[in-house]
Order: C-alpha cells, then structure tokens, then sequence
C-alpha cells in the first residue's frame, strides 16, 4: 500500500508538503507506547498514534519507518513536524480514532509486522 | 576500516523532549560510515531505549559507541539512583516510571527486554546509591 493509499482511506490531511506519497509501505503498528512499538522490528512501516510529542519522530526513525499517523485530530507542533521531514517520514493527520483508522488499512489489506531481529 | 571509531555523548537527565538526540545521531553517523542496516538498526534501537532510561530513570548519564571492525558496542553509564532488583528490572512489563512519563510513551516497563533482544551480547551492573553501567554489543553481519 503507498502512503497516497493511506491518506484516502483514512481521510487524512498531509502535515509534511514535501513528502512523496508513492512510497510502499509494507506494515503498520498502532500504539502509544513506544517500546511496544519498539519490541517489532517492521520494515518501510506506518506508525499509527494518538500521542503527540518529538518522542514518536524518534521512534519511527529509529525503525526506519515511512510514515505516521496522527489519529484522533491531533496536529503536532512544527518542531515535530521538521524533525520528520527532515527524516523523509511522511506525516498525516486522521479525525478517525485509533480502533477506527486501524480498521480501515486492515480492511484495505495492511498488516501488522513480524517480529524478526 | 582498521581502526576503532568512538563517539561520546552527554544525556540530560532534565529534557525528556531531548532524548534520543544521540541515538539519532549513532545511527546517522553509522550509516554514512556504510555499515550494515540491519545491524545500525538493532543498535540504534537499543542505544534509544538505554538513552531513554538514562534521562527517565537515572537523571542523566554518559553513552559511548564504538565501531571495530566486526562489532558495535555501546557503553552507558550514569549516576543514578541503580536498581536494586535486577532481574525484576529485566523482566517484560516491570516498571517504576510515573504517570507523567507513561503519558509520554514510555515507561511500558520493555526497555530492559528491548535492549536485550536487539542486542547480540548484553551486561548489566548496578549498584543502589552509586549508578549502573550497561554493555551492549551488536554484530556486525
Ligand atoms: N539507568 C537506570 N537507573 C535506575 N533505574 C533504572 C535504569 N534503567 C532502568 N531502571 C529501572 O528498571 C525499570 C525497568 O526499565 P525498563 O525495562 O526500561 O522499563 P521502563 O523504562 O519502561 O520503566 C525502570 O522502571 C527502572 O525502575
Ligand atoms: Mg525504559
């Protein structure tokens, strides 16, 4: 599933101009704690949560992530937004709630990752 | 590659919002040097997870990495308070931290076990009163 995928299916707003949207994206967690996101190793994955801080930029970065969702309406700051773009990590914003927008790329043939180290 | 490069950093123990800068920086650096993506990754999440304890749990502390040819190791060391149950400490879920920090994400009590998993050698030392010392190490593929 591209990343353009996930913002039509989840009626999402793009916060990052820039990012490319035909990037594939394999996997998907959704979480807000992050060593339970952490525990799984996903390749090119989406991260998908309702916690706003410059700790889920880091996360994602730290599991080579493509993109996070925002869910519930929350809009991170700037400072978190650069740190993603800055990454290449593609960053949205979903009114859908995390059970809601979880569902919906379920639907559309997503799946949670593997856990391999 | 012949011989060892280090890097060193310094962990607030004040700014919660900081953490993770130096393992942010660990794996960008390892990447450029072109070492081997699965295993900056492993590193990069174990470092992160130590960092995180280093500024929640520990009030600060030192992270050294060391790239030899066929191995990552990574050094963290603090003053803390230690953990007086070590095994406890270990075990998935066990955590101490408040609610102000579960509120950020962390404090699921997996850090220890995540640090174990991704890491190929993992030693821990501690004393109550005077801090704790982790050794990790990561292959090289
Ligand atoms: N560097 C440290 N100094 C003191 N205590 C620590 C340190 N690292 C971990 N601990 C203790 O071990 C517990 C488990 O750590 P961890 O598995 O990382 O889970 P969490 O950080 O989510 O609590 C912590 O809650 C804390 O009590
Ligand atoms: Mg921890």
């Amino acid at each position: 599933m591209k990343i353009r995928e996930i913002l039509d299916a989840l009626g999402a707003r793009l916060l990052t101009p820039d990012a490319d949207l035909e990037v594939d994206v394999h996997a998907a967690c959704g979480s807000d704690m992050m060593s339970d996101v952490l525990a799984y190793v996903k390749d090119q994955g989406v991260l998908l949560t309702g916690l706003n801080n410059p700790q889920v930029v880091r996360t994602a970065d730290m599991m080579d992530m493509v993109c996070i969702v925002f869910v519930r309406g929350k809009v991170p700051g700037e400072g978190i937004l650069e740190l993603a773009a800055a990454r290449d990590i593609a960053v949205l914003t979903t009114e859908k709630t995390m059970f809601s927008a979880c569902g919906l790329l379920y639907e559309k043939g997503l799946r949670g990752g593997t856990s391999h180290v | 590659m012949s011989e060892a490069i280090t890097l060193r950093y310094t962990v607030p123990g004040d700014d919660f919002t900081r953490a993770g800068e130096a393992s942010a920086d660990v794996k960008r650096n390892l990447k450029r040097m072109g070492v081997d993506r699965e295993a900056v990754r492993k590193a990069a999440i174990a470092l992160y997870e130590g960092e995180i304890n280093l500024a929640i749990h520990a009030g600060g502390g030192e992270i050294t990495v060391t790239l030899t040819p066929d191995t990552i190791v990574m050094l963290l060391e603090d003053h803390g308070p230690g953990i007086p149950d070590i095994s406890l400490a270990m075990s998935e879920g066990w955590s101490t931290a408040p609610d102000e920090v579960r509120s950020l994400g962390f404090g699921a009590g997996m850090g220890l076990p995540n640090m174990k998993k991704y890491s190929d050698r993992f030693d821990i030392q501690s004393t109550v009163g005077v801090g704790t010392t982790i050794r990790m190490e990561v292959d090289l593929a």
